[in-house]
């Protein structure tokens, strides 16, 4: 009898399981369900469903890989397990200090593996010279996003950007006012980059806000290298990476970085100041992009979802880096006031540097940097 | 005892073991070895060189070794050379010293026992680590330069000079010199104190033991070793890569460069046109070697 009756309420759940399933795919709108091959070629999430039948099919992928995301770095370690907590979905972090063109190599060497990156975080000019690595994609709050911070198609989007600025440890070195204070004494053996700028996209834009501090043009990074080899000659230029433990022990008390980065520093080091040249703003996004050959094509489209929701947007803001969707947010009032507040203070025009202007200021350092510094 | 011992000498001679015709199977032994050999150092030197000769487009091209006489990468190869040279005479000396001291001692004794497991350690002991490490003590902003500037003794006062080649070549010795106290032991432990005694008993002194026994037969080991730790600085990277993060002063440092720079002077065939210079360099200093220990081995003769 009781075996019976067991069995019978067993069924009567699986069925309405099965009841409750189909209409929680059918209220999905549009088609019922996003398999693996309509995912892979959506170009929005309505193409794939609507958002629920997007979000189901990324749950029963699983999984995500990201890669070259420092948990340090605008606030993706906290951005990282906040998608992981919110959809159940794991994600597999690759090397979080790699640069934008080892996801791109990623992308290229693991193909069609199932190891290879969902989705990129990359520099500008890598984002431009690798379009055909991506698959068009545009998020439901598509339209926040300036026309010049986008593809038409997708392809790539910008997420979130900051001013070029100098940090420094206020306890160790005076207040800084102009780049040429760091020329003086004070300053020996205490100015860093963050990396090389023939290598790095960071470092790059350090020498040319150097260089439009100092006489300089957008198309004119030669001063900003007569700049630092002025800073060698002195006997101020450190050529060590700037990092967390470096700013942290001393070793790099005054850094040329974006301000997003730097003034996560103040957690640190709570002396920690933030310049930027009111001669010398000069802005820098990073842009988002999908892999063509996502092994989770559904997690990778909700990943961005995720990014350019009202909610991602202010993660990255808390993590002082300025989301793309931030005007459109505070015309809304769904912007995050306290994080907005901490930003550091900006004034001046800001200015940015186009595909081709990036690519003649490597050009000249790729000939004179090493030379300069050495 | 010649008539019981001879038969058996025929026997054996008049029966060849192997067959004339048999295939000789010596070789299948090391198999695995060839094996081992191709897959882990031949195919990757195979898809290097391949790639040296190929543009980003995937045409054919020489213009990855004309680059090769870029003044940065000239320079980096003189730097590396250099460095590797200096810091490898410098350790095997100081390493094959303390090898010898240590051998020397008591076999079971707790100083030996400290010192290879310490240099076990310490060998291994390289990368961002070690040079953070030097970074947080003696850097311009450590510890113990900031204690002993406290007290008078100021090392920095010429310049910074742990961020160029001489802060490389200090580091490097850290674990160059571990490094030959663990392979220079068991050849030093190859001399027996009986040949010393031997030699003073037919009335030589140090030097004639030195310059007849214990010389020849530690030289061609030493000048091995040497090469090893040569080797060892020349393909070291992370150590130098965080210490000398500007203008990349190693070749392994524009190797990095040249395969992920992101502001677009990415050049994965130049990346392996310089590792092709590397493995050259490494060869010609392993023909140097064996040319040196043929001709020594005739002088020490």
């Amino acid at each position: 009898m009781k075996l019976g009756s067991l069995t019978r309420q067993l069924g009567l759940a699986v069925v309405a399981f099965v009841l409750v399933a189909a209409c929680g795919s059918s209220t999905g709108g549009g088609s019922a369900s996003c398999s693996e091959s309509t995912a892979k070629t959506a170009t929005s999430a309505s193409a794939c469903g609507g958002m629920d039948a997007l979000v189901a099919a990324a749950k029963s992928e699983g999984k995500l890989n990201v890669i070259a995301l420092p948990p340090d770095w605008a606030n993706y370690g906290a951005i990282i397990s906040g998608f992981t907590a919110k959809y159940g979905i794991a994600i597999t972090s690759n090397n979080p200090n790699g640069s934008s063109q080892d996801e791109v190599n990623a992308v290229t060497q693991l193909g069609t593996s199932s190891r290879a990156p969902d989705v990129l975080d990359i520099g500008m000019a890598v984002a431009l010279a690798n379009t055909a690595d991506f698959a068009p994609y545009k998020v439901a709050t598509w339209n926040d996003i300036l026309d010049s911070q986008k593809e038409p198609t997708g392809l790539w989007f910008q997420d979130y950007g900051g001013y070029m600025s100098v940090g420094y440890d206020s306890s160790k070195v005076p207040t800084i006012t102009s780049l040429s204070d760091l020329l003086g004494s004070a300053f020996k053996g205490k100015v860093a980059l963050n990396g090389d700028p023939t290598q790095a996209n960071a470092a790059l834009n350090g020498v040319m806000m150097a260089s439009l501090a100092n006489g300089g043009s957008l198309d004119d990074i030669s001063k900003g290298v007569d700049f630092f080899h002025q800073l060698k000659q002195a006997g101020n230029f450190v050529p060590v990476q700037a990092t967390t433990a470096t700013v942290k022990n001393g070793t790099t008390p005054v850094v040329f970085d974006w301000d997003y980065l730097s003034a996560a520093h103040g957690t640190d080091v709570p002396t920690w100041k933030v310049f930027v040249p009111n001669n010398a703003v000069l802005g820098g996004y990073y842009a988002q992009a999908i892999n063509k050959n996502a092994p989770h094509p559904a997690a990778a489209r909700l990943w961005e979802e995720y990014l350019y929701s009202d909610e991602g947007q202010n993660l990255w803001l808390k993590g002082l880096a300025r989301p793309v969707r931030m005007a459109a947010m505070q015309k809304a009032g769904t912007i995050d006031q306290t994080a907005a507040a901490a930003l550091p203070p900006v004034t001046g025009t800001p200015v940015f540097l186009s595909a081709s202007q990036a690519t003649a200021a490597s050009a000249y350092l790729a000939s004179h940097w090493s030379a300069a510094i050495s | 005892m010649t008539a019981a011992g001879n038969p058996a000498v025929t026997t054996t001679a008049g029966r060849p073991i192997v067959g004339g015709r048999r295939l000789p199977l010596d070789w299948v032994g090391a198999v695995p070895f060839f094996a081992y050999v191709a897959v882990f150092l031949l195919l990757p030197t195979g898809i290097i060189l391949v790639g040296a000769f190929l543009a980003e487009n995937g045409s054919a091209t020489l213009t990855n070794f004309s680059s090769l006489g870029n003044a940065d990468i000239v320079k980096a190869s003189l730097q590396t050379v250099l460095l590797s040279a200096v810091t490898a005479v410098v350790g095997a000396s100081l390493g094959a010293l303390v090898a010898y001291a240590v051998a020397t001692g008591n076999p079971d004794g707790i100083l030996r026992r400290i010192v290879v497991s310490a240099s076990g350690v310490l060998a291994q002991f390289g990368g961002v680590t070690l040079a953070f490490a030097f970074l947080a003590t003696i850097g311009p902003a450590g510890l113990v330069y900031l204690f002993l500037k406290q007290h008078g003794i100021d090392f920095y006062s010429g310049g910074y000079w742990i961020y160029d080649l001489r802060g490389l070549q200090l580091v490097y010795l850290y674990f160059q010199i571990p490094l030959m106290v663990l392979v220079f032991i068991p050849a030093v432990d190859g001399i027996k104190p009986q040949w010393r005694e031997a030699a003073e008993s037919l009335g030589g002194g140090t030097w004639h033991y030195w310059r007849y026994v214990a010389g020849p037969l530690l030289f061609p080991a030493f000048i091995g070793c040497a090469l090893l730790l040569f080797a060892n600085a020349f393909s070291a990277y992370a150590t130098a890569n965080a210490l000398i993060n500007q203008g990349a002063p190693v070749l392994s440092q524009q190797i990095n460069n040249a395969l992920s720079s992101e502001v677009g002077l990415h050049k994965p065939g130049l990346a392996n046109a310089i590792a092709i210079e590397m493995i050259v360099i490494v060869v010609l200093a392993t023909v140097l070697y064996s040319l040196l220990q043929r001709r020594s081995s005739r002088w020490l003769q």
